[in-house]
């Protein structure tokens, strides 16, 4: 359906986003990287693709689709979406994580609402995405909530009474996307508390799966798709989005390394990270 | 007349709903308990049962307030406040305008239990910012605290109620005014004067241990205080002048709630009368007749007349 051509394009526009991460976090000193970079080809592929009524901050409806960050670490991942279509100035990015600023260290949707929800304590955000789909299903309207969450997350309490809950409530406008980076921050999630077999519990909780590549740009857009298609045919159950990730991804030293979980690359790792970067950008071309 | 507050809570509810379509109301099992099933008999297309999972119905209710509704839900305040994390970010970090109904507030729940009662819940609530607490004495209070909530409140609110029924001291046709405590019975001239200052289940406790008291010789005058948070500082420490003592008398722990509430106000005076913060002692709740356990804690009326002669006696 989506043409290779757009799948690139975003794959670009991901790259791109991966170095103005890069940038933001180095600039605060503190923040996410691994699982800012493993994120950012799902959020990018929703925000530049997907979502209806995000094109820009002008047009911004009730009517819009929703997009709950639940792994409210990742946030620079969504900063640098929100800065790359206009909702935040590209300079107000280097305020990240600075007194006084918008950009807070965890999503805050009174300081800036576009960010949806306030999270940053994990297990939350399908809870508030569950309830703003609810809301908008029961106002009639065709909008979309998606809900991304951590592989780490879902060993929260929280997320399960939300997994059994969804489904009684028939919320085909709500989607969940785990980032399955498998690393969270005392080590592999296998290691610390295994959370598999994945597909088989989200399945056996009334959940529509579908299992995709998180940086196969074609897959992500598929799936996205079907998740519509499934929504505006009448579909009855919530839909759970297996994104198999890579925590770190884009840059070599960062890639499935967990020490890059919560740390800060100083300014000669990030510009050697963006040398990387660049010369991907570079060879892909359009 | 009396009647349980959370029984007003529920007959408000459903009226408001009649012209307040915004109102959503969830519930976690224990619509029966709560009376939100009055509501949710006339609307059921309203209302959300959300099984046996607090937390997640508190972070459904932000995320339903987040598309322009009014979500009332309700619990046990134990309940509640046991999902604190999803309480202090969904709701109250993320300024969701929702309404948290904790019911079966304190002792006065009797036989259940300590694990059914909630003892710290003001306590807690207080401690987030924006965050509204109120507690209504009487049928009456319930309704107007209500339409307050309804029509003016904005952002994140809890109403505590009773399991017991409360007899009615609201006086008629009082205007309501949001936030300050109001007195409900003056001090005679020419006795010992104490202040007394109570809430939600002990109010009714407070107006009898004053009748005792006349006989003794010591004049009580005993105020409401509906709000716990914004709480009424300047018309605390205006009523307490000249009082020989306060008496703050709650069904809650003393760490926390309406006692701390005075002596937050009244610390902020350089000369004020000594206060008696009468509750529960940093202790556990328990099962038992609520009467029985109200004397065993000292919040009973007969208790609030002993234990006021005795500080008064001590203060000589």
């Amino acid at each position: 359906m989506h043409d290779k051509n757009r799948a690139k394009e975003l794959s670009l526009i991901a790259n791109r986003l991966r170095i103005s991460i890069l940038e933001m976090i180095t600039k605060a000193k503190s923040g996410h990287p691994g699982g800012s970079l493993s994120t950012i080809d799902l959020i990018t592929a929703l925000w530049f693709q997907e979502m209806r009524g995000v094109e820009s901050p002008q047009k911004l409806s009730e009517d819009r689709d929703r997009f709950v960050l639940s792994k409210g670490h990742a946030v620079p991942a969504l900063y640098a979406v929100l800065a790359e279509k206009g909702f935040i100035s590209h300079d107000e990015l280097g305020s990240l994580r600075m007194t006084g600023s918008r950009l807070q260290g965890h999503p805050d949707r009174v300081r800036l609402p576009i960010v949806e929800a306030s999270t940053g304590s994990l297990g939350q955000g399908l809870s508030v995405a569950q309830g703003i789909a609810m809301g908008l299903k029961a106002d009639g309207k065709k909008s979309l909530v998606y809900c991304m969450v951590g592989d780490g997350e879902i060993q929260e309490g929280q997320i399960w009474e939300a997994a059994m809950s969804a489904p009684k409530f028939k919320l085909s406008n709500l989607c969940l996307i785990l980032d399955n980076n498998g690393g969270q921050i005392d080590g592999p999630v296998s290691e610390v508390m295994p959370i598999e077999p994945i597909l088989d519990k989200w399945t056996a909780f009334g959940w529509h799966v579908i299992e995709i590549d998180g940086h196969d740009m074609s897959q992500i857009l598929r799936a996205y798709a079907q998740v519509r298609t499934l929504h505006a045919e009448g579909g009855t159950k919530p839909v759970f989005i297996l994104a198999q990730t890579i925590k770190g991804k884009g840059v070599s030293f960062m890639e499935r390394k967990i020490e890059w979980h919560g740390s800060a690359p100083k300014i000669d790792e990030t510009a050697r990270a963006i040398q990387e970067l660049e010369l991907l950008i570079a060879s892909v071309g359009i | 007349m009396s009647k349980a507050t959370r029984q007003a809570f529920g007959e408000s509810l459903a009226r408001l709903g009649e012209t307040h379509p915004e109102i959503v109301v969830l519930d976690a099992d224990l619509a029966k308990s709560t009376k939100s099933e009055i509501f949710a008999k006339k609307f059921p297309e309203r209302f959300y049962e959300m099984g046996i999972q607090e937390a997640n119905m508190i972070g459904v209710a932000a995320g339903l307030s987040f598309t322009g509704k009014l979500p009332f839900l309700c619990s046990f305040g134990c309940f509640l406040t046991g999902r604190y994390d999803t309480i202090r970010l969904s709701v109250a970090y993320s300024q969701a305008n929702v309404r948290l109904i904790g019911t079966h507030a304190g002792i006065g729940i009797g036989d259940d239990g300590h694990s059914q009662m909630g003892l710290e819940d003001i306590s807690l609530m207080r401690a987030l910012p924006t965050m509204g607490v109120f507690q209504p004495m009487d049928a009456r209070e319930t309704e107007l605290i209500m339409d307050y909530l309804v029509k003016d409140w904005k952002g994140p609110a809890y109403l505590r109620l009773t399991r017991q029924a409360l007899t009615d001291y609201y006086p008629a046709g009082a205007a309501f005014k949001p936030g300050k405590i109001m007195e409900l019975r003056k001090a005679n001239a020419g006795k010992k004067r104490v202040m007394c200052i109570a809430s939600g289940g002990t109010v009714g406790e407070a107006m009898q241990a004053a009748e005792l008291l006349e006989a003794q010789g010591v004049s009580l005058s005993v105020w409401n205080a509906h709000s716990l948070k914004p709480f009424d500082d300047a018309g605390t420490i205006a009523a307490a002048q000249g009082a020989e003592l306060v008496v703050a008398v709650e069904d809650h722990s003393v760490i926390g709630g309406l006692g701390s509430c005075v002596a937050e106000a009244l610390a902020q005076t350089s000369q004020h009368p000594r206060l008696l913060k009468l509750g529960v002692q940093d202790t556990f709740g328990e099962s038992g007749d609520p009467a029985e356990l109200y004397e065993k804690h000292g919040i009973s009326a007969k208790q609030i007349a002993a234990r006021t002669l005795a500080a008064l006696s001590v203060g000589k």
